[in-house]
């Protein structure tokens, strides 16, 4: 199997072994794959992409063809241990009701996305005045599937709002590595941003 | 129709026949004391048993899944676009068997079958066979064939009901259940599709009280009727749309009631040919299995617990333009898998050929069933 992203590896090691998981946008399945070699886990993929369920099948993964704008009501409450969702939320229609489904049907959420407070998002808008397009956001504004971008803050400020609690958050780059910088500045200089959350009680 | 064969077809078949002495008891009370089922296999059995598919047929199919009878047949099987070598139901790994569930009319024991009580057909007399009891006779054949379990069961349609039962009351003896454009029990909306069928056949006067073999005729009129009300479920309003638009036969309007449209013209022809093939008998006890099929209802109407002691691992496969059985009907089994934490995988497969699109080789849905049929362990295999 090709090297797997580090924000997967990290994802793994916020997870416990033989939990139960469910994958929103799971691609080709490569994360549910990777945590059933290391850590056991059972769990099911969501994908809506023809091509992507083929792959699933074919890497032996459990995948339920899934519109994720139409919530997660095959779903029980609480029956997984972790609902991930890698790179996608900014994707979604209403993310804030589809996280709130993700902490309905999970114990633990964990979920990744790319950060437009990165510097050279900033940097595009402000200096060219134009729509920042990066690697971590390659398309143009008019044929991107990123329709609800945000920043570490926005996020954290949603999470507030709905009473959503931040047990962990990680920022890598693009290449999916850590910096100082990164650290002390995260909604400056991270491209990633990593949170794992529950519901606060 | 083939000068030669298609170098992935199964090729020349022929039927088998195996008589059953042991009574069987069926759900309605009823006891068939003896009964025949008719059968094909392609591909080989292994050493191990281990590698056996059953394939179970909807409403009107047969035990012809597959190959040729003969070098002049214009049709092979109604389900040679699957099976056979490098096919999703591959005969180079599998050994398929396909047979004619009981109360049809093409062979297996059914309506016009003779009653042995009475010397003549049975006719409306021949039991209300189930889902379950199909499974049964279904067992016994595999028992016959020395499958102590299958690798797969798959079906579409009635026959995906069939899978389900399957992995419902022998979860130890089949691995995969294949579920193609099913559901767990009919709609209302689908029960008053059946009810106008039976009345169109049962009040053609030549119907006889189902005892037209007496009468040497056959409900031509109704039987043709049922037919084509079922088939304009089979299809989806685009695929008609584009197979016949509103098309003239003779290009302009005749302005009185024969047949002016291309789709009434098909319609006929479809209602005429099935006719030919088919017994109105067994087309009101093939409805009646549909109706009655509902394996939730012993569970307090909850799928979820009567999915609980399921083992097989499932693939659910819909067509967003079936109206007979949605993607709607398919994800409820899904969900009661979930439920379960079962293993389960779903596709649903963008079609414009609506319910009869499980026949059709739509490109998505043939690379999703090889992918999962690839994926099958057969122990032992190289």
């Amino acid at each position: 199997m090709k090297r797997l992203r580090t924000d997967l590896v990290l994802i793994g090691e916020w997870i416990e072994e033989g939990s139960h998981v469910l994958d929103l946008g799971c691609g080709d399945g490569t994360l549910l794959a990777h945590l059933r070699e290391t850590h056991r886990v059972t769990g099911y993929g969501l994908e809506i992409d023809d091509e992507n369920i083929v792959r699933c099948i074919k890497n032996n993964i459990n995948v339920i063809h899934t519109d994720l704008n139409e919530g997660l009501s095959e779903f029980a409450d609480q029956s997984f241990d972790y609902v991930v969702m890698t790179q996608a939320i900014q994707t979604i229609r209403r993310p804030d009701e589809l996280l709130l489904e993700m902490l309905r049907v999970g114990r633990e959420v964990i979920i990744t996305f790319p950060s437009f407070g990165h510097w050279k998002a900033r940097f595009s808008l402000f200096f060219k005045g134009m729509m920042p397009v990066s690697r971590a956001l390659p398309s143009d504004w008019y044929d991107t599937e990123n329709i609800h971008l945000c920043t570490l803050k926005d996020f954290e400020r949603l999470c507030r709002k709905k009473w959503i609690e931040i047990l962990e958050r990680a920022v890598v780059n693009i290449d999916h590595r850590t910096t100082t910088t990164m650290k002390l500045l995260p909604n400056l200089f991270g491209e990633i941003a990593l949170y794992r959350l529950r519901r606060r009680t | 129709m083939p000068d030669i064969l298609p170098p992935d077809s199964v090729g020349l078949v022929s039927p088998q026949t195996y008589q059953f002495n042991t009574p069987l008891s069926l759900v309605c009370g009823r006891t068939l004391p003896n009964y025949q089922i008719v059968y094909e296999t392609y591909g080989k059995l292994n050493e191990r048993r281990n590698n056996a598919v059953l394939i179970c047929h909807a409403l009107s199919g047969d035990h012809h899944a597959a190959g040729f009878y003969s070098m002049q047949d214009k049709k092979p099987g109604w389900w040679d676009t699957c099976i056979g070598p490098g096919k999703p139901i591959d005969t180079n790994r599998f050994f398929v068997v396909c047979l004619n569930n009981l109360g049809s009319c093409r062979g297996s024991s059914g309506p016009t079958s003779i009653n042995p009580d009475m010397n003549k057909p049975y006719g409306p007399d021949f039991p209300i066979i189930t889902v379950r009891d199909w499974v049964r006779s279904q067992a016994r054949l595999g028992d016959v064939l020395g499958i102590t379990q299958w690798a797969a069961v798959i079906g579409g349609s009635l026959g995906g009901m069939q899978a389900l039962q399957w992995a419902i009351d022998y979860p130890k003896h089949l691995r995969h259940s294949i579920v193609i454009a099913g559901a767990s029990k009919l709609s209302a909306q689908n029960i008053a599709f059946n009810e106008v069928a039976r009345q169109a056949i049962m009040s053609d006067p030549e119907f006889h009280a189902g005892h037209y073999y007496q009468h040497n005729v056959v409900p031509r009129q109704g039987l043709m009727l049922a037919r084509m009300l079922g088939h304009i479920t089979y299809l989806s309003d685009e695929s008609m749309r584009q197979k016949f638009g509103r098309e003239l036969r003779e290009g302009k309007l005749n302005f009185g009631f024969d047949v002016e449209f291309q789709v009434e013209s098909y319609l006929r022809h479809q209602g005429r040919s099935f006719v030919d093939h088919f017994d109105a008998n067994t087309y009101l006890l093939m409805t009646k299995v549909l109706d009655y099929f509902d394996p939730a209802n012993e569970y307090n109407n909850d799928l979820s617990k009567a999915l609980t002691e399921v083992q097989a691992k499932f693939l659910v496969v819909s067509f967003t333009s079936d109206w007979r059985f949605p993607p709607s009907r398919s994800r409820e089994i899904v969900k009661a898998l979930l439920d379960n934490k079962k293993t389960v995988t779903y596709a649903e497969v963008k079609a414009s050929e609506g319910h009869d699109a499980f026949l059709m080789t739509i490109p998505h849905y043939i690379q999703v069933f090889q992918a999962y049929m690839q994926q099958i362990d057969i122990p032992g295999e190289n």
